[in-house]
């Protein structure tokens, strides 16, 4: 036997890589195609969003948050506004909750498209399914874009509500939404869920267990894949979560293919809950008068919600003044990247970018 | 799925969207529709409606709107009026929030719906007062319930809007016999 | 002895005028300029080709993804693949600092070089083809080995461990699907008896695909992944190894790998449709009855079907891992090629001079081992025994008072 020499070789894949969501850099160690090493690099996109609130009114917050993940800043919006509302002692018209609760699920539906359609495009797929996921995102956006003139970074809720009512041919738009979307995504189904490449590629891969993901605070999609069924819609609803009839699906693996299966799934209980609230959607005022530059009394509080990612947190302090005196957000794709590096030694370059895509982390939330 | 039918599927649902219409536009020929809330930049906005308040600047979250204001000489009758000097909007630093347009009291300035104006440098993106002055009176609904209750359609040729409607009062001008009203006949 | 250009239509055609045109004695003369003229028809032709599949590709994958696709030079962007060279030829022509010059240089030209030397044995059309190589078939196998060599240069060559990781792909996987590749092809050189591709065209009396259906299935996987083609292109894998072995190339030297890997698709079309389902001739009727249609124009028709399938299967599917590309070619193309070149060994000991009537059973029986096989093999490669989407539940969790 000839003793061939052999060494390992270092790869930078980011800060720019065609698959790393965002400017995120991985250090990974290989021996031929394996992983024997990684080591996870971030930071490009940090923009002080804490730092900056303590400098800007409650109300101003509201345009800081749509853009840490801004994938989904409805839901960004609402857990912030919440924070604030408990600060503030702050009830919501009814009217208000449903819509907030309506347009963030519209929202994880965009967010969720978007977190498959890129993971498929991980797996290689030329753009065909990440376009179709596309189309179904960008007529979501077409809503939030007559909600609130925005499409993606949207600030539409304020403390004590959402900022306006939503124009009349709004409602006709969300109810041809809910028609037409389940059919598209049974469509994006027949086409990836039971190929048998994208099964090959995903089943048994980037496994995490149960115990680690507790252990990790892994949150989110990713946490409910593991097999945890912890949705905090349902452990400690906000709004109107409490009356909202939705179930929540729970993966056996912890694989890659659950992780992606759970977030297909969440789709159509997002759509359920979308139609009850376009069912029972109340009347009256959408937001109680609060002054632009109001004063919470001294305090803190969190508020915490279940986001596309996971456990999106807003601690915020207040020392009597009209900006925060500290604002803590606890990102939820932050701490769900934490096991990154674990889950992918042993694994091939390939199915690198199967796990971080699965995982579906937004680089603007882990940064801040 | 055995037999490589979960491929098969796939291959059924790609070729039927071969035969389905693009869902995409060719952009500078095409446009999709823009709703008239649509928040962009070019914002719109009413010297005459405006007091000089700087509630706008004051509101903004990125401290891009710059006012000077100086006494006019003009409605001395009715309180002063400010002249504005400096009216600059930064749109390089623009998140377009609209904070500055829920912030406007006299309903003075409001939401463009362009988003166009890409420039080679950045000093080149400041709507100064001269080009706010110049510029095309068609607000975008935002935050102006008023303007959408009349079934006002920015993207409509003509359909500008006057200092005068583009309030949320019924009528901000005083007629002339609100003035006699007001400052002869009262007396 | 008979000459490979004898039965060639267009180049004696050629050589009667020039002959016409020169002096007795400057016979070598009018065989030059005929072969040179004869040599540039087809390779601008192949290479004319290969810029409207680009574009064609663009345009149908647009559609596929319900996008409109280039559009924007000359009427329905069809100057599209033009404005591409252009761009490319205008562009600067990096070379890394630690790539190695002569390597770098070599592997672009190699390749475009290896693919069009192939175009010299396909028949486009009864008497338009450039030599009738009696060895042709194994000549359109063994020439695309040649890229191989060149992508490995060009990945060792360039000094990026993508580019190498790129590389050393390319050659594991090419080498591991030649092996099918040229099995799968035995069945058919058995039932036309020559390895000419023109014989092979005149001895469909039926098209190969009908009593190939294995052999037809183990070449068009074999060839997408000897072309580096999707689900297969793992050594450009733009999603994990930004472009594998071409990350450093650019400007003209990207151009003629684009090329070289386009020319390679409408080659290997060109193949697929003379060999499969009989090039030039009728493919519904046997060669006995009227064509309908000129040779040339089928043959077209024919590459274009090809070229569209292999598009579509772009659009569709995912890329494998490459330990999954490999265990693919060994544990199931290469049984099934085997298999498929056995029995056809056995049907043409049988009937060693078939009836028409003989042939359609010759089919039936072939497509029977051919389903039949297929059905065992997923059986035998299948993990997943329940539903793949069993994994995961719906749990009714009820909701805490807050
Ligand atoms: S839109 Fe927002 S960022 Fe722009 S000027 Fe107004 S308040 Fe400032
Ligand atoms: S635009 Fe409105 S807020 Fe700004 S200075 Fe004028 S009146 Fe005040």
């Amino acid at each position: 036997m000839v003793n061939l020499p052999s060494e390992q070789i270092t790869i930078n894949l980011g800060p720019q890589h065609p698959s790393t969501h965002g400017v995120f850099r991985l250090r990974v160690t290989l021996d031929g195609e394996v992983i024997t090493d990684v080591e996870p690099i971030f930071g490009y996109l940090h923009r002080g969003t804490e730092k900056l609130a303590e400098e800007r009114t409650y109300t101003q917050i509201v345009t800081l948050t749509d853009r840490l993940d801004y994938t989904s800043s409805m839901i960004n919006n609402q857990a912030y506004v919440l924070a604030v509302e408990k600060l503030a002692g702050v009830t919501v018209p009814p009217r208000g909750q449903y819509l907030r609760v309506l347009t963030a699920e519209l929202q994880r539906i965009a967010s969720h498209l978007m977190g498959v359609g890129f993971f498929l495009q991980d797996l290689g797929a030329s753009g065909t399914p990440l376009m179709y996921c596309f189309r179904e995102r960008e007529r979501i956006l077409d809503l939030f874009e007559m909600l609130c003139g925005a499409r993606v970074t949207v600030s539409y809720m304020r403390p004590g509500g959402v900022f306006q009512e939503p124009p009349p041919e709004f409602w006709p738009a969300v109810r041809h939404l809910l028609d037409t979307t389940p059919d598209a995504i049974a469509e994006l189904e027949r086409l990836i869920s039971e190929n048998e490449i994208v099964l090959a590629r995903t089943k048994g891969v980037g496994v995490l267990t149960k115990e680690k993901a507790i252990d990790s605070a892994v949150s989110g999609p990713n946490l409910r894949a593991s097999g945890v069924a912890w949705d905090l819609r349902k452990a400690d609803p906000y709004d109107v979560y409490a009356d909202m009839d939705f179930a929540v699906p729970v993966g056996s693996n912890g694989d890659s293919y659950d992780r992606f299966l759970v977030r297909v799934m969440e789709v159509h209980q997002s759509i359920r809950i979308a139609e009850q609230c376009y069912r029972d959607m109340p009347g009256g005022p959408v937001r109680s008068e609060l002054p632009f530059f109001f004063r919470p009394p001294p305090g803190d509080a969190y508020a915490h919600v279940e986001a596309s990612k996971g456990e999106l947190g807003f601690y915020l302090v207040s020392d009597g003044g009209i900006a925060p005196y500290r604002c803590k957000i606890r990102s939820p794709s932050f701490i769900n990247l934490t096991v990154l590096a674990e889950m992918l030694i042993g694994w091939k370059v390939a199915d690198l970018m199967v796990i971080f895509g699965s995982l579906d982390v937004n680089m603007g939330e882990v940064d801040r | 799925m055995p037999y490589g039918l979960g491929i098969a599927k796939g291959m059924m649902v790609t070729l039927r969207n071969l035969v389905r219409k693009p869902v995409t536009v060719q952009y500078p020929e095409q446009r999709v529709a823009q709703h008239h809330r649509f928040r962009g930049e070019d914002f719109v906005w009413y010297e005459e409606r405006c007091t000089g308040c700087a509630s706008c600047a004051k509101y903004c979250p990125q401290g891009i709107i710059k006012i000077v204001t100086a006494p006019s000489g003009e409605m001395t009758q009715e309180g002063e009026k400010y002249k504005l000097e400096v009216f600059d909007i930064e749109i390089a630093r623009c998140m377009f929030c609209g904070l500055c347009v829920e912030a406007c009291p006299y309903d003075a300035l409001h939401m463009g719906s362009g988003f166009e104006r890409a420039r080679p440098r950045q000093s080149d993106l400041v709507i100064t007062v001269d080009e706010l002055k110049a510029s095309a009176k068609k607000p975008s609904t935002w935050f102006r319930p008023q303007l959408q209750d009349r079934g006002y359609d920015p993207f409509q040729p003509g359909d500008d809007v006057s200092w005068q409607d583009a309030g949320r009062e019924k009528s901000v001008a005083p007629t002339y016999e609100e003035m006699l009203q007001r400052w002869v006949q009262g007396r | 002895m008979e000459s490979p250009f004898d039965r060639n239509g267009l180049f004696s055609g050629l050589y009667g005028f020039f002959a016409d045109l020169t002096p007795e004695s400057f016979a070598w003369l009018a065989y030059l300029l005929a072969g040179v003229v004869v040599v540039f028809i087809v390779i601008n032709g192949v290479m004319l080709l290969t810029a409207f599949e680009t574009y064609m590709e663009r345009r149908v994958l647009g559609r596929f993804q319900t996008r409109l696709g280039p559009n924007r030079v000359g009427p329905f962007g069809l100057l599209q693949p033009f404005a591409d060279v252009f761009k490319l030829l205008i562009k600067e022509d990096l070379r890394p600092a630690m790539a190695d010059r002569l390597t770098f240089f070599l592997a672009p030209v190699l390749m475009v070089a290896a693919i069009l030397l192939v175009a010299a044995v396909v028949p486009f059309g009864p008497n338009t083809f450039l030599a009738d190589l009696n060895i042709g078939v194994l000549f359109i196998v063994g020439i695309p080995t040649i890229a191989t060599v060149a992508m490995f240069l060009g990945g060792w060559g360039s000094g990026n461990r993508f580019a190498l990781l790129g590389a050393a792909r390319a050659v594991a996987m090419l080498i591991s699907y030649e092996v099918p590749m040229i099995v799968s092809l035995a069945g058919v050189l058995l039932l036309a008896g020559s390895m000419s591709l023109v014989d092979v065209v005149e001895a469909q009396r039926l098209p190969f695909i009908v009593l190939q259906p294995l052999g037809f299935f183990v070449f068009l996987v074999a060839a997408s992944a000897e072309m580096n083609r999707s689900p297969f292109d793992l050594m450009e894998a733009e999603s994990e190894l930004t472009a594998g072995f071409h990350t450093e190339f650019s400007g003209i030297r990207f151009g003629l790998l684009q090329l070289a890997e386009f020319g390679e698709l409408v080659i290997i079309s060109a193949v697929l449709a003379v060999i499969f389902v009989s090039g030039w001739q009728n493919p519904f009727v046997s060669p006995d009855y009227a064509q309908w249609l000129p040779g040339q124009l089928w043959f077209l028709l024919k590459l274009v079907f090809f070229l569209l399938l292999f598009t579509w299967i772009r659009a569709t599917l995912p890329r494998m891992r490459v330990d999954q590309v490999m265990a693919f070619a060994w544990k199931a193309l290469f049984p099934l090629a085997i298999i498929n070149t056995l029995v056809t060994a056995v049907l043409v000991v049988a009937w060693p001079e078939p009836e028409y009537g003989q042939l359609w059973i010759m089919a039936a029986i072939n497509w029977a081992v051919a389903i039949a096989c297929l059905v065992l093999f997923s059986r035998f490669l299948e993990r997943h025994r329940e539903r793949p989407t069993a994994s995961v539940q719906l749990v009714e969790i009820p909701a805490e008072a807050s």
